[in-house]
């Protein structure tokens, strides 16, 4: 049988940057094919050359046999590639059925349009209401937004970024079944994800990047989980240790929170309340959007809340702000790094200042003190092995992973008492990540209270030793990690957002 | 007759007096629909109306005028295009220095111009309709200009609302980076949207110089540019929205000379300013109004796209 997708020699360099070096690697028709790799290591720049987004310096793609090198998504649709995206591809604004014309070459006319929708989001078991705004959608909803766009397209290749990392346990089962149907059909899937076990479960074949270089290829299913991200690293990876801890007095307190979120298609926080002893770690889990934010606002001081809804210590710290908070021993770190925890445009001193200062003392009556800052920073630095070429230079310049880890090194240096973070490893490569978990860990064994908020399980099941999650806004009481099974973790996220009825009309 | 003013004269007036602003924000309207912010209306608007003026006077022709102006307020655009398209400027300090840099030429380009009348521009009568008591003075004694404005808000709204073009138009207002994803050329969206809301800041222009003043002074518009784009927000961007906030302070601003004629007590400067207190209230109360998304403004609005992603 001829491979449905042939990839020969693509190379694509940026200045300064080999994003990929004579990849090469085939899909044969029917079959899901993952594409593994850490960060940086040319994913994207490869399905994008894929999809037509970006155009190759060197190297040939054949499909089904023929030359295939698209100047622009709209032929490689043409040429039966759909592409569901990790972000950056739904209009807010914009209702269902014009999104989904959006990303079709010859959209019939509205009213048929929304008929068809109908009909393939049933077939596949991923029901939609044509006329909703995007904006108004869950997350598992817009991506059925996303899915349904290609397959009206009936497309011979679907490649999927990160598809499963805003979805629960649930919705992850309900669009496999789909890819499995649509595979059973002889469409060709390529699957880029960091979840390893969801490609043991789901893949035929791998191919792993690592550099820009393919350095191996294997049946996923024949491998551990383990095993293949040591082959992703290249190098053996050691899961962080947990020490057992002693629990101190209750250090954070969050008792019936209730408010508004900023942002108006967020969701606001309804009678949040939880406790954190000295010591311990609480992860909370739930799917993007659901109030993971709002709740690092209001626990950070940038939301105000009643003086009693937020204590440190049995003290109210409701009214106060991120200021006066950090001063009582709560450092907090957001999950957007460019914009929110860092300012992108001035150097490591800088943003090492910003947070740092009411703590560790940097500003005395009103002027800074340049040396003790320099010493700050260059401490971060050095202790959470920060890659820069040094603390002058903008925060935007640093790769994400490496901002990252000054982002959290800067926090946990305060020598805090309680300690909340969002998102702590998001889109952060696996060594930095593991480093970035035994911080905390570290931190939590010299008794800081410490509130992990993250999409992903896996991260904290690791870290956590009280698990809750939160689901339009509301948290589930905490339970101990220890003990919890995945479906149980399923229904705390809020289970599959009405997805299984639907899905169990079609079986 | 109400207070000493003629109601049928006061509606037959606003629907001229608005004939400006209404061009203008809806050239506007579609710029800022493609995510374009663009604070050079003022400034699009006087070279329109003396660029219009001089062909007008030179060719003896108002409609050459017109065209003329439109081709200059494009020009003009351009300038912002280039600026912010392509060397990624802030449109903010861009769309100011347009405006200042158009009040700056329209005044050098008119010095031989000032007090010259241009050529006329004829009145449409309709045989049957103009001849109507009150309707046919209020609706049917206007020239083409004032028809051709409410047509352009009907094709403009129409555009947006029903065509694959108008919707790719608001995908790129909405994301830029969702719509380059999809494989959408924002940068030329957004060039075409700033031509058009160029030339029809230019015919607004024009308008003044031609059909409601006509002659040229220095800073002849005063000020009609920043009514467009407070209009544009007044409406929600939506185009019908615009129609009714351009009468409604084409109609202020009418009422207030009126007013004046007739002796009122009102001190005029109330009035000048009412246009931008009510759009400073409609403000206030699209925000207060949450889950309103900002009062429908396209999310991308004023910021600008760098592909290199």
């Amino acid at each position: 049988m001829t491979p449905l997708i042939e990839i020969d020699g693509l190379s694509k360099s940026y200045p300064g940057v080999r994003a990929n070096e004579d990849v090469r690697f085939s899909i044969a028709p029917g079959e899901v094919h993952a594409l593994l790799g850490e960060n940086g290591a040319g994913k994207s720049t490869l399905v994008k050359m894929i999809y037509g987004l970006v155009r190759p310096d060197a190297g040939t793609m054949r499909l089904r046999g023929e030359p295939y090198a698209p100047p622009r998504p709209s032929v490689a649709r043409e040429r039966g590639v759909a592409m569901v995206f990790q972000h950056f591809s739904l209009f807010d604004a914009l209702d269902v059925a014009e999104n989904v014309a959006l990303g079709m070459e010859n959209p019939p006319p509205m009213r048929a349009l929304a008929k068809r929708i109908r009909e393939v989001s049933e077939e596949y078991g991923l029901p939609l209401d044509p006329a909703r705004l995007v904006g108004d959608l869950s997350a598992g909803e817009r991506q059925r937004v996303e899915i349904v766009r290609c397959l009206l397209q009936d497309p011979k290749l679907l490649i999927m970024d990160e598809p499963t990392s805003v979805l629960t346990p649930q919705e992850v089962e309900i669009l496999f079944r789909t890819l499995r149907q649509l595979s059973a059909e002889g469409t060709a899937i390529l699957y880029i994800s960091h979840k390893l076990e969801e490609i043991r479960a789901l893949c035929d074949g791998a191919t792993i990047l690592r550099r820009g270089r393919v350095v191996g290829s294997c049946a996923p299913r024949e491998k551990t989980a383990r095993e293949l991200a040591e082959m992703m690293v290249g190098q053996t990876l050691t899961p962080p240790a947990r020490a057992e801890r002693a629990r101190g007095p209750i250090a954070l307190e969050a008792a019936m929170l209730d408010l508004d979120s900023p942002n108006p298609f967020g969701v606001g926080l309804r009678g949040v309340s939880f406790q954190v002893r000295q010591g311990e770690i609480l992860g909370v889990a739930g799917v993007a959007g659901n109030g993971q934010d709002e709740l690092l606002l209001a626990l950070s001081g940038e939301i105000r809340s009643p003086t009693d809804a937020v204590r440190i210590d049995g003290h109210g710290v409701g009214h106060l702000g991120p200021v006066a908070r950090r001063r009582l021993g709560l450092v907090a770190a957001p999950e957007e790094r460019l914009g929110h925890a860092a300012a992108p445009d001035m150097s490591l001193t800088e943003n090492a200042l910003l947070s740092g200062g009411p703590r560790r003392g940097l500003v005395a009556r009103g002027l800074i003190d340049w040396a003790k800052t320099r010493i700050f920073a260059r401490e971060i630095v050095e202790q959470y092995d920060v890659r820069t070429p040094g603390i002058e230079v903008a925060a935007r310049s640093l790769s994400g992973g490496n901002l990252q880890k000054f982002v959290i090194g800067r926090e946990l240096s305060q020598d805090p008492s309680v300690v909340v973070v969002n998102q702590p490893t998001w889109g952060v490569d696996a060594a930095a990540a593991a480093a970035i978990r035994q911080a905390l860990l570290d931190r939590a064994a010299a008794g800081a209270a410490v509130v992990v908020i993250s999409q992903d399980l896996d991260e904290l099941l690791e870290v956590a030793d009280l698990f809750a999650a939160l689901n339009g806004g509301r948290m589930t009481k905490p339970r101990p990690t220890q003990g919890l099974t995945v479906d149980e973790i399923g229904l705390m996220m809020g289970g599959a957002h009405g997805m299984e009825e639907a899905h169990a009309h079609h079986a | 007759m109400l207070g000493g003013i003629n109601l049928a004269t006061l509606i037959a007036s606003l629907m001229v007096a608005a004939v400006p602003i209404l061009m203008a924000a809806t050239g506007e309207l579609v710029a800022e629909k493609a995510g374009v912010l663009n604070l050079g209306v003022e400034g699009m608007m006087i070279i329109g109306a003396v660029c219009g003026l001089v062909a007008a006077v030179h060719s003896g022709s108002p409609a050459l005028g017109f065209l003329a102006a439109a081709a200059a307020g494009a020009a003009l655009s351009l300038v912002f295009a280039l600026l912010t398209q392509v060397f990624l400027a802030n449109q903010v300090a861009t769309g100011l220095a347009l405006t200042l840099f158009g009040l700056g030429l329209s005044s050098l380009i008119g010095q031989g111009y000032v007090g010259v009348k241009p050529p006329p521009t004829g009145r449409l009568e309709i045989p049957g309709l103009s001849d109507m008591p009150v309707l046919g003075p209020i609706l049917f004694h206007h020239d083409v200009w004032v028809y051709l404005s409410i047509a352009m808000v009907a094709v403009v709204a129409a555009v947006l609302r029903r065509t694959r073009a108008g919707l790719i138009l608001r995908a790129v207002g909405e994301n830029h980076d969702a719509a380059h994803a999809l494989g959408y050329k924002v940068t030329r969206v957004r060039l075409l949207a700033i031509l058009f809301g160029g030339a029809m800041a230019g015919l607004g222009g024009a308008y003044v110089s031609l059909v409601r003043v006509p002659q040229w002074t220095d800073g002849i518009t005063a000020g009609a540019g920043w009514i467009a784009l407070a209009i544009v927000v007044f409406a929600s961007w939506k185009p019908w929205r615009v129609l009714i906030g351009a009468y409604l302070f084409g109609g202020i601003s009418v009422l207030q000379l009126n007013l004046q004629a007739a002796g009122a007590r009102i001190p005029v400067e109330y009035l000048a300013m009412s246009p931008y207190v009510v759009t400073i209230l409609v403000l206030v109360l699209i925000s207060a109004e949450r889950g309103g998304r900002g009062g429908n403004a396209p999310a991308a609005l004023g910021r600008n796209f760098h592909a290199a992603r």
